[in-house]
C-alpha cells in the first residue's frame, strides 16, 4: 500500500516535467522549415533532386511521401543511437543508416506497391544523396531527443515536399498542360495557337522557378532578407 | 565507456555492419517472392496488352494461360528450342549481348476469337538507358496489332512517353514489312508529314518532340529484334527478300 502510494507522486511529477507532445517548441519544429527555415527556398539544399523529379507532378508527391518516411525514420533511429555513435565514423554511421533506410522502402514499395515503384525507380536512389536527410541527422538529430527528432524530421520533409509540389505544379502545367497526368488546358486553346512550353521540361526551368518562389517569400517574408 | 577509442569505434562498426546487412538481407529474402511474382505478372500484363487484352496485375496470370496457346523459343534458324521455356529462362538483357547464333528468341502465339498473333519481346537502347517492350503481329505476320514499350531511365515528359497509350496506339496497323516483302520494320520519324497517323502503309509513326535518341531507339530496337525472327516468319509467310 504505502509501495503504491509513493509511485503516484514520481509518475504524476514525470508527467508534469514532460512538455505536451505539441507544445510550442515541437510545433515550431514542424512549421519552420515549411517557410522560415525551408530547405529548398531558404537553405538551399536538395536542389539537385529538385530539378530531377519536378517535371510532372505525380513522382514529385510519390518522392514527397518517401522522402517523408526515410527522413522520419533515420532521424529516430540517429537519435536513438546518439550517445552510442562513436565521433570519428558518424557521418558514415549516418549514410548506412539513410541508405538503409531507403533501400528498405524500394523493397517495400516493390513487394506492396508495384505501380508506385516503377513510378519512382531511379528517385528513390536519389533520397540517400539528398543533402537534407543528412543534414538533419548531424544537425538535429545527433543532439536532440527522439520525439523532437521525428517532428524535425517530417518538418523538414514536408518543407522539402512543398516545394517539389509547387515547382512540379508549375512545369506539369505549363511544360505539358496536364496536371497529375489529367489534361487540364482544354484542347480549344491549342487550336487558337496556345502551343505547350518545351523548355519547362528541361531542368534549367526548375531553377528559374525555385528562383522566382524565392524572390515571393522573400518579398512576403521580410526577415528572411539579409542586413547587408 | 569511451566512446572514441579505435576499440569501440571498431567494435560499433562491426556490429553495425552485421546489424545492417541481416535486417536488409532478411527483409529482401522475405519479401522475394512478392517480387517476382509483380514482375511476372506484369511481364504477362504487357504481353497480354498487344493483342488488346486489358487486365489489372491479379487477372493477368488466368488471362495469359487462357489466351498464350505457344511460347516458343527460337533459335537464329527459325527452329525451336524445347529445352528452353521462353518466358521464364529467357531474360532478353542477357540475350542481346550474345552473338545471335547463340541467342533464343522468345515468340508467343496467342489465339484471340480464332484469330492468331504472334507476340515478340523487344529490348534496345534508349538515351539514357534500356528501352523494351512487346509487339504482336496479326496473323499474317505483317501487321502490327499492338505494341507496348516501357523504359528505364528516359526523360520524364520526353523521351518517357513512348510508355504513353497515345504512342503506342501509333503502331497499331503498320505494317513491317515493304511491298516486295523486304522487312522495314517502323520508323519513328520527325518528317513523315503525317501526324495524325492516318496512312498506315508508310512503315512510319510520328516521333516525340524532344524525345529524338528515344524515338531512333524505338525504330532500331523494332527492326533489330524483328530480323532475327525472319526464318520463323518467312516459313509460312510471303516470300521475304533476304538481302539487307
Amino acid at each position: 500500500m504505502s509501495a503504491k502510494k509513493s509511485k503516484k507522486p514520481i509518475i504524476l511529477f514525470v508527467g508534469k516535467e514532460r512538455e505536451p507532445l505539441f507544445s510550442k517548441k515541437n510545433r515550431v519544429l514542424l512549421k519552420d522549415p515549411l517557410d522560415d527555415n525551408n530547405p529548398i527556398t531558404v537553405q538551399v539544399l536538395g536542389i539537385c533532386s529538385a530539378l530531377a523529379i519536378t517535371v510532372q507532378l505525380k513522382p514529385a508527391v510519390v518522392m514527397t511521401l518517401s522522402v517523408i518516411a526515410v527522413m522520419a525514420a533515420s532521424n529516430v533511429i540517429v537519435s536513438l543511437l546518439r550517445n552510442l555513435i562513436p565521433n570519428r565514423i558518424r557521418i558514415i554511421v549516418q549514410l548506412v543508416v539513410v541508405a538503409s533506410m531507403v533501400i528498405l522502402v524500394d523493397q517495400v514499395l516493390r513487394a506492396y506497391a508495384y505501380d508506385v515503384s516503377k513510378q519512382l525507380s531511379i528517385f528513390v536512389g536519389l533520397i540517400i544523396t539528398n543533402c537534407i536527410v543528412m543534414g538533419r541527422l548531424e544537425a538535429f538529430a545527433l543532439g536532440n531527443g527522439v520525439w523532437r527528432s521525428f517532428l524535425d524530421g517530417v518538418g523538414n520533409a514536408l518543407g522539402y515536399g512543398m516545394m517539389l509540389i509547387l515547382v512540379a505544379f508549375f512545369r506539369e502545367l505549363f511544360g505539358s498542360g496536364k496536371l497529375y497526368g489529367f489534361q487540364v488546358i482544354p484542347e480549344a486553346f491549342y487550336e487558337l495557337g496556345y502551343v505547350n512550353n518545351g523548355f519547362m521540361l528541361l531542368s534549367p526551368m526548375a531553377l528559374i522557378t525555385v528562383g522566382l518562389i524565392i524572390w515571393l517569400q522573400r518579398a512576403r517574408n521580410r526577415k528572411l532578407i539579409e542586413k547587408n | 565507456m569511451n566512446r572514441d577509442s579505435n576499440g569501440y569505434t571498431f567494435g560499433f562498426a562491426a556490429a553495425m555492419v552485421v546489424v545492417v546487412a541481416s535486417v536488409l538481407a532478411f527483409t529482401a529474402s522475405s519479401l522475394k517472392d512478392l517480387q517476382q511474382d509483380n514482375v511476372r505478372k506484369e511481364k504477362m500484363q504487357n504481353i497480354l496488352a498487344t493483342i488488346g487484352v486489358e487486365t489489372d496485375r491479379d487477372g493477368a496470370e488466368q488471362l495469359f494461360n487462357q489466351y498464350i496457346t505457344a511460347q516458343l523459343a527460337l533459335r537464329n534458324d527459325g527452329s525451336v528450342d524445347t529445352e528452353v521455356s521462353a518466358f521464364s529462362d529467357v531474360n532478353l538483357a542477357i540475350e542481346i549481348k550474345k552473338d545471335p547464333s547463340d541467342q533464343r528468341f522468345p515468340l508467343y502465339v496467342a489465339n484471340v476469337s480464332d484469330n492468331d498473333y504472334y507476340i515478340i519481346p523487344l529490348r534496345g537502347a534508349g538515351l539514357w538507358d534500356a528501352i523494351w517492350g512487346y509487339v504482336a503481329l496479326e496473323s499474317d505476320k505483317n501487321t502490327i496489332k499492338g505494341a507496348v514499350f516501357d523504359h528505364k531511365a528516359e526523360t520524364a515528359g520526353l523521351g518517357a512517353e513512348i510508355t504513353q497509350e497515345w504512342f503506342m496506339n501509333r503502331f497499331v496497323g503498320e505494317k513491317v514489312f515493304d511491298s516486295n516483302g523486304k522487312l522495314v520494320g517502323i520508323a519513328v520519324s520527325k518528317t513523315n508529314n503525317d501526324p495524325k497517323d492516318l496512312d498506315k502503309n508508310d512503315h512510319e509513326v510520328d516521333a516525340i518532340s524532344g524525345a529524338t535518341i528515344t524515338g531512333d531507339g524505338v525504330s532500331d530496337m523494332i527492326l533489330e529484334r524483328l530480323s532475327h525472327y525472319l526464318p520463323y516468319l518467312s516459313n509460312t509467310n510471303q516470300t521475304i527478300a533476304f538481302n539487307e
